[in-house]
């Protein structure tokens, strides 16, 4: 049998379905659904009551700190942070990879925190906007935040922790070297505001400066 | 939403990572999980294991190999279009992989998640078939090797079979006057192709003598469109000929896609359009 391959079975009833599933996957352009998409909904396998899961120790450093956790293997890291630990700042805008409001470093490297789960991350260093800053109430600010600040690089602001942590990886890769070049690399992170214009001016500020980020 | 509950283990070897798919047949490798975790969140696929192969060494990694290029299949997006010997040799695959997604997409997602997923708008299997490249394989009865001209056999379908993983994509040496070229339309917010065309030829001397022209986006599964290599091939490289081949593009016995971004005829003309931009661009013209 093909790992891969849809049920060639000419029933009418599952060739309707199959065609449903794939008109639905066409139509939302960000074509998420998997093959198995139509094995699963065929076989009821997401019916399937599992035997045993586990929860799973995880061993993270967040901000630098050093935690010991037990989570389900199916808690994205977005929401470990949120629900379970209280880092309210890493955003949830679609849950689904297309709009940035959730990224988040993991060792050094911007990612999704909503398509990723916790566990995939033992022993790695998860950065989020609250580990920006320098500690205490008079903390300085990191400089991209004064930078977002200076420049009016939001309106509502739920998209600019993402967007100050995007803006933080397209220094450190050398990709903020011209507004071109700056609005190419942060195209994973969406601005329903539309505070585009002053998010690249923030950054090309920081360029410009020279600071460390 | 949130997914179904599962169990999760982190395989450290390409041989544990197929023992556990084999004592688990509901279960289901992870790779980068871009593609199998909205999946999952959507409750439309629901394994009772991950299986998570994104750590195991031997799995990423790129390196020279007879004069090609062998990309393990944990590599991810970003690893390839950031590696110097693959931009040099095939400039498609710097083309496609800088396009797939954006920055955080591309430093997670995976080659061989791209490939095993098949989604209908992927970018590397049309380049992956138009550089006539090799899917290596392995499964319980061994490993064995696929030709991506046989892997993609439709919608979210692949050669795979049961229990088996992708291990590597292996490029062939490219010859001396060989040319690349991948140009997409894109959906400009996942910016997956809603067509694509990826072009490799060969032109000795003026005459193009070897050309595959592949397509994504536009039918079920990525595909090889032979009636444009065949208008292609012992033809000087002038702009006439690209016209003309171009022109030949996904007419024919082929199902074409339609959604609210494009209807059939318009993905046809894009087909055409995006084979002539990447034709002139595979020929300096
Ligand atoms: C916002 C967004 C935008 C995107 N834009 C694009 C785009 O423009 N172009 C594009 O081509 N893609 C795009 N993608 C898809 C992206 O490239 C995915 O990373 C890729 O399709 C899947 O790779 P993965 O490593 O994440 O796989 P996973 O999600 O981990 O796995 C996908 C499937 O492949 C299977 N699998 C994974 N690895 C293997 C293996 N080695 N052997 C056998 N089976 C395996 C899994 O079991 C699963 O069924 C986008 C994704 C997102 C979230
Ligand atoms: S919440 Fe993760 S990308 Fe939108
Ligand atoms: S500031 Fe409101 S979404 Fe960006």
């Amino acid at each position: 049998m093909q790992h891969n391959e849809p049920d060639r079975n000419n029933n009418a009833g599952q060739e309707a379905r199959r065609d449903f599933l794939k008109q639905s996957t066409l139509l939302t352009a960000l074509s998420l659904t998997p093959s198995v998409v139509v094995q699963a909904a065929e076989k009821h396998l997401d019916e399937k009551a599992a035997a045993y899961f586990e929860q799973v120790t995880l061993k993270l450093t967040i901000n630098g700190k050093p935690y010991t956790l037990s989570v389900e293997p199916r808690v994205t890291l977005l929401d470990l942070l949120r629900e379970r630990l209280n880092l309210t700042g890493t955003k949830k805008g679609c849950d689904y990879g297309q709009c940035g409001a959730c990224t988040v470093h993991i060792d050094g490297r911007r990612t999704l925190s909503c398509l990723t789960f916790a566990v995939m991350h033992e022993g790695q260093a998860v950065t989020t906007i609250e580990g920006l800053a320098e500690a205490g109430p008079q903390g300085k600010l990191h400089p991209v935040q004064e930078a977002f600040i200076r420049h009016d690089g939001f309106q509502c602001g739920y998209c600019t922790p993402g967007q100050i942590m995007s803006a933080i990886g397209c220094l450190r890769e050398d990709r903020a070297n011209s507004p071109d070049e700056i609005r190419e690399y942060m195209s994973g992170n969406i601005c329903r505001c539309g505070a585009y214009n002053n998010i690249v001016d923030a950054i090309a500020e920081v360029k410009k400066g020279g600071q460390k980020v | 939403m949130i997914p179904q509950k599962v169990d999760y283990k982190r395989a450290g070897s390409v041989a544990e990572a197929l023992s556990l798919l084999s004592a688990n047949p509901d279960a289901k490798i992870l790779a980068g999980g871009h593609s199998l975790i909205p999946a999952m969140k959507l409750r439309l696929n629901s394994p009772s294991l991950l299986i998570d192969i994104a750590r195991i060494s031997e799995l990423r990694f790129i390196h020279e190999q007879d004069g090609g290029v062998k990309i393990g299949a944990a590599s991810t997006h970003h690893d390839i279009v950031s590696n110097a010997t693959i931009r040099e040799l095939y400039p498609a695959m710097a083309e496609a992989g800088e396009l797939i997604g954006d920055t955080q997409v591309r430093n997670v997602g995976t080659i061989g998640g791209s490939i095993a997923h098949a989604d209908p708008s992927a970018d590397w299997p049309a380049v992956l078939l138009a550089l006539g490249a090799t899917i290596n394989v392995e499964g319980p009865a061994g490993a064995h090797d696929i030709p991506a001209s046989e892997f993609f056999t439709g919608f979210f379908s692949t050669a795979l079979e049961e229990g088996e993983i992708v291990t590597a994509i292996t490029l062939p040496a490219p010859s001396a006057a060989h040319q690349s070229a991948y140009k997409k339309f894109m959906q400009p917010a996942s910016r997956f192709a809603i067509v694509g065309c990826a072009v490799a030829i060969v032109a000795d001397g003026g005459t193009i003598t070897d050309a595959k022209v592949a397509f994504t986006g536009v039918s079920d599964a990525a595909f090889l469109d032979e009636a444009v290599a065949a208008a292609l091939i012992g033809q000087p490289a002038i702009p006439e000929t690209i016209e003309a081949a171009a022109n030949a593009a996904a007419e024919g016995d082929i199902h074409i896609n339609e959604d609210h971004f494009a209807s059939q005829a318009y993905r046809k003309h894009l087909a055409k359009v995006y084979a002539k931009r990447a034709l002139v661009e595979a020929c300096g013209l």
